[in-house]
């Protein structure tokens, strides 16, 4: 039971997290200047973006139950099925964020779902 | 050496530390997590759980997790600034193997074959998601 809560909140908070990061650095704009001055600019930018902080948030409560989930699982089961965030990855940035997800990143995302399940069945 | 071969030589160098860099900081999160003890198991009040963040952030083996998945993140932003991401991509998808690997030679973790052959599979699949254009939406 402890193994479905944590699973699903590492890739729901994680992916979540990302997505919101990547929603929050959009707002942004994109970056074309890398000098440090620039750079510090950008982050100055980000940080007073709503998205950025509950993207943060999300991320830190995905760690965290990483590390939970490491308390309890082998590391060679628990980073493979992290792997899931790819889906959830290509959902939420297809209705999220209104990207195409082309067929072949569909595919791509099918062969990952079949290996975690390999990787599931496999444990016993 | 020729420009073009430090450049090459530079790309090698980086792509390996992140190949190294992020399984090693994955192990070492699960080592002193397993430590560290079943927290998820045992945590059944708010004093308990801020117990638990007090042995976790004092943990050395921890740190060095995190620090190693830092310099991870390093090098893989160092890289993509003048790598193309659909090279540097695959490197990342190979992480899943290689966290398996060393778990097995470093941990003692037992992988059976169906799990060798899922992890393969997952390396594929995002090697194949990496292949995909890096932008699908129109430029602003």
């Amino acid at each position: 039971m402890f193994e479905v809560i944590f699973f699903s909140l590492i890739v729901v908070a994680g992916t979540g997290g990302e997505l919101c990061v990547s929603r929050a650095m959009k707002e942004v704009g994109e970056v074309h200047d890398f000098r440090p001055l620039a750079v510090l600019k950008v982050i100055r930018q980000a940080v007073c973006v709503k998205w950025m902080w509950i993207g943060v948030g999300l991320m830190t409560l995905g760690f965290f139950s990483l590390l939970a989930m490491l308390s309890l699982e082998n590391v060679s089961f628990v980073v493979p099925v992290t792997a899931l965030g790819y889906v959830a990855g290509a959902l939420g940035g297809r209705f999220f964020l209104g990207e195409r997800v082309n067929w072949r990143r569909w595919a791509g995302i099918f062969l990952v779902c079949v290996g975690v399940t390999l990787v599931v069945v496999g444990k016993g | 050496m020729t420009s073009h071969k430090r450049l090459h030589l530079k790309t090698y160098l980086l792509i390996l530390i992140m190949i190294l860099a992020g399984p090693l900081g994955n192990l070492m999160l699960g080592k002193g997590m397993k430590n560290i003890g079943k927290v998820a198991t045992r945590v059944s009040s708010l004093g308990e759980l801020m117990h638990v963040f007090a042995r976790i952030l004092s943990s050395g083996t921890i740190w060095l997790g995190i620090a190693s998945l830092l310099t991870f993140f390093v090098a893989y932003m160092l890289v993509l600034s003048w790598a193309d991401y659909s090279y540097v991509q695959p490197a990342s998808s190979m992480a899943y193997a290689v966290v398996a690997l060393l778990a097995t030679l470093l941990l003692g973790e037992v992988v059976s074959p169906l799990r060798w052959a899922g992890i393969a599979i997952i390396c594929l699949g995002v090697f194949v998601v990496g292949h995909t254009s890096p932008r699908t939406t129109e430029h602003p």
